[in-house]
């Protein structure tokens, strides 16, 4: 029977370091531990398209997820979060005891007043479901009965490094895995030619943040597992694209030689990583093919780039890349992270808000109806939301039009639709002020153990030992929010 | 009737079933671990202690806070003391398995009584169980964690093939390989062993002359002479000073959110320094640690101290200073725990160590060292980072032309320019406190500079600053400083430590493969004054090192992974050693050494796609360096962290944002691609043909070179006739579309020379073949 605390972890590479861990060549005679259970040590790592950790541990209601992140952070108050009071109480000082000891940035910190300032959009209720959605949105307005929205999301992070990295990898500082990288190691591959977690990026004209790749990064799991970049233009995979001048035969003559050498040299030496080296070469040949195919839209009918509007046609979009990544999820990637940057309004909110919102509305209510009509909505975890959320009141002049709005770590709304979560629902409630969340409240590690329950892993389980000690995605804490589940 | 008793049948078969799986007879039956034979003799650290720790230490282990039944089983008084909820009772009563409620609980076939608990998800399989049932009948002895007792030199196995040894570590490792009825490997090929040794002390492939000096006699004096060599070429400083890079996290860019520009190459080009003039190690620490501690502190030292500041700072605007300043902080502690002493230091920031005996207290007084710097934070909006203000944040060392001609001539400031360089002092005294969950807005008791005990008492005579603790460090008595770095130069040269995880010398790391060499080297080390260039001279004169690295089918079956040591390892350079090969041996290698970084050849676009917007400092935008610039050593190239070098990363470069002591090895796609379409990759191959076929005339004559160029060998017959059959083939293709060569031949900056195209191109792709090979990225 197999040793159930390893079953949680690569079961080669663990069990291999555990054993010799336990076991030793260090002291005394103690013969090898290769030599008396020589199957625990046959092969490299799993390969590809593999699923070696015994996973998932109950039957998942998602193959895949598409995220749609949008960084900067969107103001609650501006999409999906309707308070009324602020109107009422437009231009009052947050009163203290909502504030009740917030810590602040240094940008609004040493600001005399906090004056409560409305949303810049009108609110309307959509559908069946009758959910609250800002004027800035009317696309998602209309799937507002496939969505499930939260708006007690809460994080501990008050600047836009620190909340980014604990959505993408669930602690605040560099060095752990992404979530993308976490599921590739979980779940492995679906696909003999693209990578398991696709990386798309766009731009709004918005005040926007930086990202890093540390947010796509495997961490301490192997760097099989990091997020691929695939970028619009000519050359989505990085070297990707042969030189001019030698043709697709041409490469393949060439590959040839390169493995019949390595071949000789594998009979040589003896060492298998040869074999492995040459099986990556073919990998790459194939991706050569599959990475541009599925990347090129052109092939889409009219009626699905109408759907995902114009902007569909200007590569580097976030509809260009909305649209991609609905190719990438037929194609079997099981994590595609879109971040759309330019959300980071601490002035000027309501114009650029609006330019923000158009560019992603119909985008993203598109892929939604895309998804729903392939019937892949139903295994497909769509998610859209930004890292934390802002405050109530005016940052700078206290101006309607070109007011602004700091960061707030304690209540923001973002959205999940399909696989495995109940749709038509919105969960979760914060005061009259937008402020605190009193009810329902969804922090990042919930958040994170429902992403994984949809996906058919126990948070607590999908662990990697690594200096001594058993990390996971959710750290020590997360609890799947049941109540959003379908 | 027969219904019947197929039912009967049925049902008697699902009853057995049941009783049997109940009974765990199915489970015994596929227990790979049952057939593992029990050692003669059990040994606490090697075989107890890592199953307590890994099972038992989270709530019976270090953590105060998280122990439950007051039992501590990390501690000899808690293992063998009376139960403090249990009186009479004792978890391991020596020499008797019934009393000891330890093997009771372990062994309990009742939920409630069984350890470690369901809910923990852990559980013991049967080896180890029978290991402890063991370890007790034979009466329990126990000891201190074996990294925590100072290395001692055992006496020299004797051994049959003694013959075969060529000096003390060979003497070790040969007894592991007898015992398990194996025989060493022979000694590699001559061309081979220039090539690793060249490699592992360069970083580069050996020159011809080097290959000429070591004629076919592989004695001990000739290989000596040539490791003689390789030591004063200042390529070695470099090779040197690229793996202190990853320990030191150095970074051209500030890291975090908008990652401008910092200049910290001033201590880069110390560190190249450092390791040319063979500053012994002890030295190295202590200047990095102290320097500007030391009694009349050079500017040389001073500058050494750079290697604490080359942590992230944040520039993003609104964030709370002395959260970040904590961070900061927290980055040195962890750098000395991971880097230095092989420590996870950081585990107990939080909370007390959940494995090893290492207390928050602890931790916080480690960090007090480090606390009293004058650091202000950067303070920047986005005119400031785009009038390329705040290069640095103070105290920081102004490098003016005087002084570097004065006192730091290896600098390689451009005159005229002044720098700015990251330095350590002490002139912010500040209290330090224990930060409850390591939160900077948490504090609870305050604490002074102090080392734990439990790895060596901190002296009374030292002072309670940096240079105290660069003393404690550097100190023979503490075990784990020659020992950390003795393994770290170990996985250097083989690939790996004799200690897996270089990183982790605590109870959760791994064992040492030979733990009686890795002493022996380790003491030695400190009796040779800590001289790096002695240890690795010694390393590279043993038979151990000096073997071949084929596998053949007998050591693959006994030994997939090398554990011992009977064949010499074959691992995957890095991402810089790789393109440093390749610049090499085509010849487009600039030897220059040390000053600003440079930006080499980079896909188009990606800083610019994922920058925070235009305008905030100088790392915005990729801007392509021109001509001699492009063909710097790699660990030159521009290191910003939010996006490093892609052609690094891919090779498993961390991204230097902390502490990093090993990489992994993987083998990629991305790999692939890179090796392929790298407009570096494909540059190299085109200038290497474009000197090689003016050269000859004849083909088999040409191929040869090209193959002996890359590879540091001549090709054997097949080799051969592959490359010609592949040449021949190439240049039919582009003689028939000479368009398609004149295109290939366009590739990279280098000066085009007015060579047959169709050939050159021809040449061109099978310098590329080559440069494709598994061999070429590998050190053999």
């Amino acid at each position: 029977m197999a040793d159930k605390k390893n079953a949680s972890e690569n079961p080669l590479k663990i069990n291999r370091r555990h054993f010799f861990s336990q076991l030793s060549v260090g002291i005394g005679s103690l013969a090898l531990g290769s030599l008396l259970i020589p199957d625990l040590f046959k092969g490299n790592s799993p390969t590809l398209g593999a699923k070696p950790l015994g996973i998932p541990h109950f039957a998942p209601k998602a193959k895949r997820i598409i995220y749609l992140f949008q960084a900067g952070a969107p103001s609650q108050l501006e999409t999906f979060d309707y308070k009324p009071t602020l109107i009422k109480r437009m231009g009052e000082d947050l009163p203290d005891s909502i504030r009740n000891g917030q810590r602040l940035t240094g940008m609004t910190s040493g600001q005399e007043k906090f004056p409560l300032m409305p949303s810049a959009a009108k609110f309307k209720q959509y559908g069946q479901s009758g959910a609250w959605i800002s004027d800035f949105f009317p696309h998602m307005g209309k799937i507002a009965d496939e969505l499930c929205i939260i708006n007690s999301m809460n994080t501990d992070a008050i600047n836009h490094d620190p909340a980014i990295t604990f959505f993408q990898t669930g602690t605040q500082q560099s060095g752990r895995p992404s979530m993308g990288s976490w599921l590739s190691y979980g779940l492995g591959n679906e696909n003999q030619n693209l990578p398991s977690f696709v990386v798309l990026t766009s731009r709004g004209k918005g005040n926007s943040q930086g990202l890093y790749s540390k947010l796509w990064s495997s961490g301490f799991l192997d760097s099989k597992h990091q997020g691929v970049l695939m970028r619009s233009g000519k050359e989505p995979v990085l070297y990707l694209n042969d030189p001019d001048g030698l043709s697709r035969s041409d490469k393949r003559h060439l590959l040839d030689h390169v493995s019949s050498l390595n071949k000789m040299h594998h009979v040589e030496t003896g060492d298998d990583e040869i074999e492995s080296r040459i099986a990556q070469y073919e990998m790459a040949y194939r991706m050569q093919m599959s990475v541009p195919d599925v990347m090129d839209i052109k092939k889409e009918p009219e009626s699905i780039t109408k759907l995902y509007g114009e902007d569909v046609q200007v590569a580097g979009t976030f509809a260009a890349n909305a649209l991609r990544a609905r190719r990438l999820a037929e194609n079997g990637v099981r994590f595609i992270q879109l971040y759309h940057q330019g959300w980071d309004q601490h002035g000027n909110l309501p114009s650029e808000m609006a330019g923000q919102a158009k560019d992603v509305d119909q985008a993203s209510a598109a892929l939604i109806l895309d998804l729903k009509q392939r019937g892949m909505l139903d295994d497909t975890l769509v998610i859209w939301g930004g890292e934390f959320g802002r405050t109530n009141f005016c940052q700078g002049k206290f101006d309607p039009k070109t007011f602004g709005r700091d960061h707030h770590p304690r209540a923001f709304s973002i959205w999940m639709a399909g696989g495995g979560i109940k749709p038509g629902i919105t969960y979760g409630q914060t005061d009259e002020f937008g402020y605190n969340v009193v009810k329902n409240p969804v922090h990042m590690h919930d958040f994170h153990a429902t992403l994984m329950h949809t996906m058919g892993i126990d948070h607590e389980q999908l662990t990697y030992k690594y200096q001594g000690r058993r990390f996971r995605l959710t750290d020590i804490a997360g609890n799947v929010i049941n109540d959003i589940l379908s | 009737m027969k219904q019947k008793v197929i039912i009967v049948l049925i049902l008697i078969g699902l009853t057995s079933l049941i009783y049997a799986t109940k009974k765990g007879l199915f489970g015994k039956a596929n227990d790979s671990y049952s057939k593992l034979e029990l050692p003669e003799v059990v040994d606490y650290n090697f075989h107890i202690k890592p199953i307590l720790s890994d099972n038992c230490y989270t709530c019976h282990g270090p953590d105060a806070n998280k122990r439950k039944a007051g039992l501590q089983l990390d501690i000899k008084e808690g293992l063998f003391g009376e139960l403090p909820e249990n009186p009479g009772k004792f978890s391991v009563v020596p020499n008797n398995t019934s009393k000891s409620t330890i093997y009771k609980h372990i062994t309990s076939d009742n939920p409630d009584e069984i350890m470690p608990p369901p809910d923990s998800k852990l559980q013991l399989n049967s080896y180890e169980k029978k290991l402890i049932k063991k370890w007790i009948s034979q009466g329990a002895p126990y000891e201190k964690h074996w990294a925590f007792i100072p290395p001692e030199k055992d006496e020299l196995p004797q051994n049959n093939f003694k013959a075969w040894e060529q000096n003390e570590i060979d003497a070790f490792v040969l007894q592991k390989i007898e015992d398990n009825g194996l025989e060493p490997s022979k000694k590699a090929e001559r061309n081979t062993l220039i090539r690793r040794i060249s490699l592992d002390l360069t970083g580069l492939p050996p020159k011809p002359e080097h290959l000429e000096k070591l004629t076919n006699d592989l004695s001990n004096e000739s290989i000596e002479k040539v490791i003689d060599e390789f030591f004063a070429l200042p390529s070695y400083g470099e090779r040197m000073a690229q793996s202190w890079l990853d320990v030191a996290r150095y970074a051209d860019s500030h890291g975090y959110q908008d990652d401008s520009y910092r200049t910290m190459w001033p201590w880069r080009d110390w560190v190249i320094h450092a390791f040319n003039k063979n500053l012994p190690y002890d030295d190295f620490l202590t200047w990095q640690l102290a320097g500007d501690l030391l009694p009349e502190a050079t500017k040389e030292q001073i500058l050494a101290t750079g290697f604490n500041r080359n942590h992230p700072i944040t520039q993003e605007g609104g964030v709370i200073q002395e959260e970040y300043r904590s961070y900061y902080v927290v980055d040195r502690t962890n750098t000395l725990g991971k880097g230095i002493l092989g420590l996870t230091l950081e585990c107990a920031k939080c909370h007390d160590h959940k494995y090893d005996a290492l207390s928050q207290k602890n931790y916080f007084e480690l960090y007090a060292f480090f606390n009293q710097v004058n650091e202000v934070g950067l303070r920047m909006d986005a005119v400031q980072a785009k009038n390329q203000k705040y290069f640095a944040d103070a105290p920081f060392l102004k490098l003016s032309d005087e002084l570097i001609e004065n006192d730091l001539p290896f600098v390689k400031k451009r005159k005229g320019d002044t720098i700015n360089v990251m330095i350590m002092n002490d002139s912010a005294p500040k209290a330090t406190y224990v930060l409850n969950r390591g939160n900077y807005d948490d504090p609870t008791d305050e604490v002074k500079p102090n080392t734990p005990n439990v790895i060596y008492p901190f002296s009374e005579k030292l002072p309670k600053n940096r240079l105290g603790l660069a003393n404690w460090v550097t100190d023979d008595n503490n075990p784990l400083t020659a020992r950390v770095f003795v393994n770290r130069i170990w996985g250097l040269l083989f690939g790996e430590g004799l200690v897996v995880t270089a990183e982790d010398f605590g109870v959760q790391g791994s064992l040492p493969s030979h733990p009686e060499l890795l002493d022996w080297l380790a003491k030695d080390f400190m009796e040779n004054d800590w001289d790096i260039q002695y240890l690795l001279k010694k390393i590279m004169l043993s038979a151990t090192y000096q073997q071949s690295s084929e596998a053949t089918p007998k050591l693959k079956k006994a030994d997939p992974e090398n554990k011992l040591l009977a064949r010499a390892s074959r691992f995957r350079m890095s991402g810089e050693m790789i393109r440093d090969y390749v610049l090499t041996t085509s010849g487009l290698l600039n030897p220059e050494i040390g000053g600003p970084s440079v930006k080499p050849y980079q896909p188009p676009g990606l800083w610019e796609e994922t920058n925070a917007g235009g305008g905030r400092g100088i790392l915005t935008k990729y801007v392509q360096d021109e001509g001699d610039k492009l063909y710097r050593r790699s660990l030159y190239t521009l290191w910003k962290r939010t996006l490093p070098p892609p052609n690094m990363t891919i090779f498993d470069a961390p991204n230097r944002d902390l502490c990093e002591v090993r990489r992994q090895k993987t083998n990629t796609p991305l790999q692939a691609l890179a090796l392929q379409n790298d407009e570096q990759m494909l540059e190299a191959a085109r200038v290497l043909a474009q000197q090689m076929v003016d050269k000859n005339q004849d083909s088999t004559q040409m191929l040869n070179d090209v193959f002996q160029r890359i590879l540091v060998r001549k090709p054997d017959e097949n080799e051969l006739q592959t490359l010609k059959q592949y040449y021949l083939d190439a240049t039919n293709i582009f003689k028939s579309n000479t368009e398609n060569a004149e295109k290939l031949l366009a590739q990279g900056n280098y000066e085009k020379q007015n060579t047959d195209p169709v050939k050159t191109a021809a040449l061109m792709l099978t310098a590329q073949v080559i440069y494709n090979l598994d061999e070429t990225i590998t050190k053999e």
